[in-house]
């Protein structure tokens, strides 16, 4: 390309997130100097709706013809910026970011020059493979019109219905031998009191005679292969393996409830139970008849140091059956000893309310001095100080519930591993972006929802089952999605046709051609770049990460600001 | 210690690493601000002579992540990765190099700790072994570049490209071959192509006589000779002048 190189650097301050450790200006001036930069201004947010606008203003302003943008990771905003140059007129393969907050200011929070001089640095850096990028075209891919939907809980039914109802094939793995995940276990769910079987009950009904919606119960995720569009995954039906071909994923495999094993006696002492088993009883009818007094206490192994977490429906599900148990027996003594009284938004706000009113006592509790629970001559003998009597009450009780936190299912782990995408520290299900994209890994063509995500009550799994259920919609109604350029290419004239690169490429991307030379699919071409850095004859290139470009970016590391 | 800071260039693979060292970032972990990342779709796609190229030019160490073996985005790119470094290691050695101035480690996207460790850890031993002896010795630069342009020939690579394929599956008449006779194979050929572009490098600065080439590498003139003969029929070198009986050489422009 003929062309000089006319980079504009955009530096953002994220809020203070990068503003508060490294020192933004100074890099914006840095970056002024490099050469091939023609202009290089700060933002509070590069990626607000101002943001962009100042870039587009800036290419059209100053003839840019390169864009870097110091800011986050190219991972969750470089499609963004991307977008917007392309707004503006430019290739979006000739955008570069530097990644100065997951990667310098997050990391370097206590030392705030050297997070300076490292921004400097990656800018640098940037700017160096920037002055080399050249627009690419982007091939196309097929998408399968088939979704996955791993989990058959409250969410996974919903979203594997609205794949249905949206037109699609979907196949729906659950790992247990029936439908329903966690709803089967609840008797009620707040705030309406509406029986969890009313809920879960149509959704399993539909889902069976879908005949859009393949069901395969008693199985695992075994192995997942491919890309957006096309995941060849395999699955273990009681041992026998399937492979299922689909275009997109929706991971809803929900979650687990903590069993609180020596936390306030539970396991020791008679009539301590779990929430969960609460909701056991009240569908099994008649067994609380004898329960005169009641002790409910919160967050029993949550935001504690190893889970530090809120499990969030714990406080509302907790005044919904005290309410139950007060309703039920007028003379009954339901307390719930509590941290913080979490019952949250507008229809749950009310319940506490409605908790007071019907004569639920709640107590609150210390977290440096814990409600203790011993056995009793009658039931469990439950001690508990309270901060705002400053004094220690006893509750001769019939029956202890401990509200249990919701916590990641096992499987995380391995089927994180699978899906190549990531846990929290929580170990649950982590989105690309809690704002920009709440419903989507990182990795395209897989989505998240429900429990599997975070503690959340059905209401919000539901929305996030449906929610996820239209992202994954969006590439398979297309049908047809263009893929990133970043494949390889190769110069015929240096091409010796010896062959190692058709071995080695896994997506048999590459072939020979009538001459006997080696010749890419683009469109298959997944952009590994194995075939170049083996080529014997180095005549690969990999688009958008030559070895010109990485070279640059890596000299320039090492020259000092 | 001193006030040494450690240049360090990592190449972190998009899909896992980068991916582990974002949630590094995401949760706050802090680790030392020597490490510079370079972005590459795979581990597999990090060939040698990249690295070896900069630690030619001064980097103090150079660190490559990919996905856990199993796990590569690209089925198995990063067992290619980890062939490739095989040869980096090799190279790195015969250039005189301390050898814990280059890793290769896994590192999966919910990693961001165990990324924050190797960091760390990395740094700390880079840190140990002192400034890259290549800034200040130009014989340890030479190697270098003699590794680096080693890295990017025909014959290395199209072993390193072979190598996954022989030691598991055979050549192409079904001879299996252990992974010892590959490394007896690849070591001696190592050796040959490290010294010939090395001799080569040395003859493009000043022409000189295979007896001047001994005294300056300290290698057996016999063995010179045979190398500069292999490396006239490559075309690499040729016949500059002759001084007395010695016929002096002299690198080709090779394109």
């Amino acid at each position: 390309m003929s062309e000089e190189p006319r980079i504009g650097v955009f530096v953002c301050h994220c809020g203070i997130n990068i503003g508060g450790y490294v020192d933004v200006p100074d890099v914006v001036e840095y970056a002024t100097g490099l050469p091939d930069v023609v202009y290089a201004e700060p933002n509070l947010y590069m990626c607000s709706s101002d943001g962009l606008q100042k870039i587009q203003e800036a290419i059209k302003k100053y003839e840019l013809n390169r864009v870097v943008v110091a800011s986050c990771t190219p991972r969750t905003h470089e499609p963004l910026f991307q977008s917007a140059c392309e707004e503006a007129g430019l290739n979006k393969y000739v955008f570069e970011m530097a990644n100065i907050r997951d990667q310098c200011s997050w990391v370097h929070m206590h030392e705030p020059e050297k997070a300076t001089q490292k921004a400097k640095s990656l800018v640098r850096m940037a700017v160096a493979k920037a002055r080399l990028l050249v627009p690419e075209e982007e091939p196309e891919i097929d998408i399968r019109p088939t979704g996955l939907v791993i989990g058959g809980g409250v969410s996974g039914l919903t979203s594997a219905l609205s794949l249905a109802d949206q037109g699609f094939k979907v196949h729906l793995v659950e790992k247990e031998d029936r439908l329903g995940g966690t709803l089967l276990k609840l008797d009620t769910l707040f705030s309406s009191n509406v029986k969890a079987s009313e809920v879960i009950n149509p959704l399993i009904k539909r889902v069976k005679a879908s005949t859009d919606v393949t069901v395969h119960l008693d199985s695992r995720v075994a192995d997942v292969k491919g890309f957006i569009g096309s995941f060849d995954v395999g699955i273990e039906t009681r041992g026998e393996p399937e492979m299922l071909s689909v275009g997109t994923i929706i991971v809803a495999t929900g979650a687990d409830y903590l069993s609180p094993e020596g936390l306030y006696g539970y396991g020791q002492v008679d009539n301590v139970v779990t929430q969960m088993e609460l909701e056991q009883l009240f569908k099994e009818g008649g067994r609380l008849d004898g329960v005169k007094t009641l002790v409910m206490i919160q967050c029993a192994g949550s935001r504690n140091e190893e889970r530090p977490y809120c499990s969030r429906v714990c406080c509302t599900e907790a005044i919904k059956n005290a309410i139950k148990l007060v309703k039920e027996n007028p003379k009954r003594d339901v307390y719930i000893l509590y941290r913080d009284l979490q019952t949250y938004g507008i229809e749950f706000s009310m319940m506490e309310y409605d908790a007071k009113k019907s004569g639920v006592k709640l107590v609150m509790y210390d977290k440096e001095r814990l409600p203790e629970v011993t056995g009793g001559k009658r039931g469990p003998m439950v001690r508990v100080y309270s901060p705002l009597l400053d004094e220690e009450l006893t509750i001769e009780t019939d029956m202890v519930v401990l509200s249990a936190p919701i916590i990641p299912n096992e499987d995380n782990e391995a089927l994180s591993k699978h899906l190549k995408v990531p846990l929290n520290s929580d170990r649950f299900f982590m989105e690309a972006h809690v704002k920009l994209r709440p419903l989507d890994f990182a990795t395209d063509g897989i989505y998240v929802c429900g429990t599997a995500h975070s503690p959340k009550e059905v209401a919000e799994s539901v929305s996030q089952a449906r929610g996820a259920a239209s992202r994954a919609g969006i590439p398979m109604a297309k049908g047809r999605l263009k893929t990133a350029a970043i494949t390889s290419v190769v110069d015929e004239a240096k091409c010796s046709g010896c062959g190692t690169c058709i071995e080695l490429c896994v997506y048999n991307a590459i072939t020979k051609n009538e001459r006997g030379l080696a010749q890419v699919t683009s469109a298959v071409c997944k952009g590994c770049g194995v075939c170049g850095a083996s080529c014997p004859e180095r005549a690969i290139t990999m688009r958008h990460f030559t070895n010109e470009e990485l070279e640059a970016q890596g000299l320039a590391a090492l020259k000092e600001a | 210690m001193t006030d040494f800071e450690p240049k360090i260039i990592g190449f972190l693979c998009n899909w896992c690493s980068y991916a582990g060292a974002d949630l590094a970032g995401v949760s706050r972990i802090q680790y030392p601000t020597n490490l510079r990342i370079i972005r590459v779709m795979c581990s597999g796609r990090v060939d040698p002579a990249l690295p070896l190229g900069f630690l030619a030019e001064g980097a103090d160490g150079v660190m490559i992540t990919g996905c856990h073996i199993g796990d590569c985005h690209y089925i198995d790119g990063n067992l290619h990765a980890k062939r490739k470094y095989g040869l980096l290691e090799r190279l790195v050695a015969k250039a005189g190099l301390e050898p814990g101035r280059i890793m290769l480690d896994w590192v999966s996207a919910s990693e961001g700790q165990r990324f924050a460790d190797i960091v760390t850890g990395f740094t700390d031993q880079v840190r140990e072994l002192g400034p890259n002896p290549a800034v200040t010795d130009p014989c340890v630069k030479l190697n270098l570049m003699a590794a680096k342009a080693a890295a990017a020939e025909y014959r290395l690579r199209a072993l390193v490209g072979k190598e996954e394929k022989l030691v598991t599956e055979g050549n192409v008449y079904g001879e299996e071959m252990t992974q010892e006779e590959f490394d007896r194979i690849m070591e001696e050929v190592v050796e040959t192509e490290f010294t010939r572009n090395k001799i080569r490098l040395i003859l493009s600065v000043k022409p000189m006589s295979v007896k001047g080439l001994s005294a300056e590498t300290g290698i057996d003139s016999r063995i010179i000779l045979d190398h500069v003969v292999a490396l006239r029929q490559r075309g690499w070198v040729d016949l500059h002048e002759v001084q007395g009986n010695s016929p002096v050489y002299r690198a080709m422009e090779v394109q």
